[in-house]
């Protein structure tokens, strides 16, 4: 269980990023985080993962994100970032995904077997011994989300999964994040993939939370979208 | 594809080259480490005037560059960069040492003459047994290799971290520069006037990218202390491989085998 209570947070003294946040997300739930540039999406996950110091409280299973419990906490979760480039640091994308569960003690041939199982779900075989700065954008992304299902953490976040993917990778995503039975919170400007991929969904505004329910009655909401700069998702435009 | 992503592609291609397969490959990497120490330390100890000594050491890596199946050219294209530096080294040396050492015919050669050979070729050389080394094991497994021998932990991580910041650095500098070149078209190389905010960015634009890096690493439970793939076990090769190229490094230093060759044939 994942709770933010009164989270504020500026990069700079004078400019507030995030106001006064709580929310409460339970085990399991898959939550879509979504809101216009610089509505403070990132800044939300990185607080979380104790990337940024919060005013305010967050905890993850009752573990208080702080600098005492920042390793145990770490440890639940598994974080896709908004640039691929930035995550993928071995040399092949296999070293890649082998990193974190090595970290986390989990033997050698266990791990193997995780790769490996990840890469056929995702149907990424062929990628295995690629090395990760000759992969095109997409595949680096594809390549950055196995290595942290490869991770198998408790609650998985993620930031836009499916930029620069083509619709066929974008449709592979999809299924597998529907699969997961992990807690999952998605941000994306790709509102049919939060459609698809999520029971609920938080809208932010200016680092504010402007609307918090079911997916299927904010993404219907064409006013409260269109006032935060976004549109009905295309899935359901001509089903209003 | 401009200067910069093609230096990275070379970067890159360095994993790739020690990723490939052959009987230098698969020695030990400790075992290689050590050698290839031991050789940069015999050249250096070379005296400034010891150049016919030091020429007969230049059979090893040529030797080593033929086993392995990586062509000598390919080293000095991908030092081209370094490799004018190096061989700067001992530039001035002629001007500031001018007594004569040798005469060959009718030429005088001065010490300086001989002592900037001698300069220029132990940096050649030990340039290309690093490069070999690098060429014929991948950088992880050196590092892993380092931490066997009890090297300290943070200083192999600097070395590893360091190696992969480069990349990262050079990536930043391949991306600034085609954004560049695409806004200044005709334009050759980038304006004096933009130097400043130029470099600014990349530095700025780097560190976030390693931080960022470095978070990644964190959020997948990196304490300090690296996981390498198994290195290959210390054989019964490895160990003939280091004594037999130690002692060929000593040999070489002790007698100067291309002098003792020039008297069998004089005489
Ligand atoms: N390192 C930083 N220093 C200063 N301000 C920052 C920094 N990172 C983000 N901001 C500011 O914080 C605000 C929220 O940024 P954040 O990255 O969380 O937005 P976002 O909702 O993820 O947007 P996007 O949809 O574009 O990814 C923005 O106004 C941004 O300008
Ligand atoms: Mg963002």
């Amino acid at each position: 269980m994942i709770i933010f209570e009164n989270v504020s947070f500026s990069y700079e003294r004078s400019k507030p990023v995030i106001t006064d946040l709580s929310f409460r997300i339970d085990d399991g739930e898959a939550v879509g985080l979504i809101g216009a540039n610089g509505a403070g999406k990132s800044t939300v996950m990185k607080l979380l993962l104790g990337l940024l110091p919060a005013e305010g409280r967050i905890t993850v299973d009752e573990l208080e994100v702080n600098k005492q419990n920042l390793s145990a906490v770490r440890r639940k979760l598994g974080f896709v970032l908004q640039n691929s480039d930035n995550q993928m640091f071995m040399p092949t994308v296999y070293e890649d995904m082998m990193f974190a569960p090595l970290n986390y003690m989990v033997s050698r041939e266990e791990a193997e077997q995780r790769v490996d199982a990840v890469l056929e779900r995702l149907g990424l075989q062929g990628l295995k011994y690629r090395h990760n700065h000759k992969l095109s954008g997409g595949e680096k992304r594809m390549a950055a989300i196995a290595t942290i299902l490869a991770m198998e953490p408790e609650v998985i976040l993620m930031d836009e999964p499916t930029s620069a993917l083509d619709p066929y990778n974008r449709r592979i995503v999809i299924n597998a994040i529907r699969e997961l039975d992990q807690t999952r919170i998605i941000t994306s400007h790709d509102l049919d993939m939060i459609f698809d991929t999520c029971d609920r969904v938080i809208l932010l505004s200016e680092g504010r939370i402007a609307a918090d329910g079911p997916a299927d009655v904010i993404l219907r909401d064409r006013a409260l979208l269109e006032a935060n700069h976004m549109e009905l998702p295309l899935s359901l435009c001509s089903r209003e | 594809m401009n200067k910069m992503e093609k230096a990275l592609g070379e970067l890159g291609a360095m994993d790739e080259l020690a990723s490939q397969d052959s009987p230098v490959h698969r020695l030990n990497a400790a075992a290689k480490l050590l050698s290839t120490i031991a050789y940069i330390i015999t050249v250096m100890s070379f005296g400034k005037y010891q150049l016919s000594g030091l020429i007969p050491m230049l059979l090893w890596p040529v030797l080593l560059f033929q086993i392995s199946g990586i062509r000598v050219s390919t080293c000095f294209y991908k030092l081209r960069i370094v490799l004018p530096l190096v061989m700067a080294v001992g530039l001035f040396n002629p001007i500031f040492d001018r007594h004569i050492l040798l005469r060959i015919g009718g030429l005088a050669v001065s010490g300086g003459v001989v002592s900037m050979i001698t300069l220029m070729l132990k940096g050649v050389l030990c340039l290309m047994m690093s490069f070999l080394l690098v060429a014929t094991t991948p950088f992880d497994t050196i590092c892993a290799a380092m931490r066997q021998m009890h090297v300290p932990k943070t200083l192999v991580t600097l070395l590893l971290l360091t190696y992969r910041y480069v990349g990262v650095m050079t990536e930043e500098l391949a991306i600034m520069t085609d954004a560049y070149h695409l806004r200044a078209p005709g334009q050759k190389g980038i304006h004096v006037s933009a130097w400043g905010s130029f470099l600014g960015q990349l530095l700025l634009r780097s560190m976030d990218r390693a931080q960022e890096l470095y978070s990644s690493m964190l959020l997948r439970g990196y304490h300090q202390h690296f996981h390498y793939a198994p290195v290959r076990p210390f054989r019964t090769r490895d160990a003939l491989y280091l004594m037999l190229s130690v002692g060929l490094f000593i040999a070489l230093r002790l007698v100067d085998a291309a002098q003792l060759l020039g008297h069998v044939f004089v005489r």
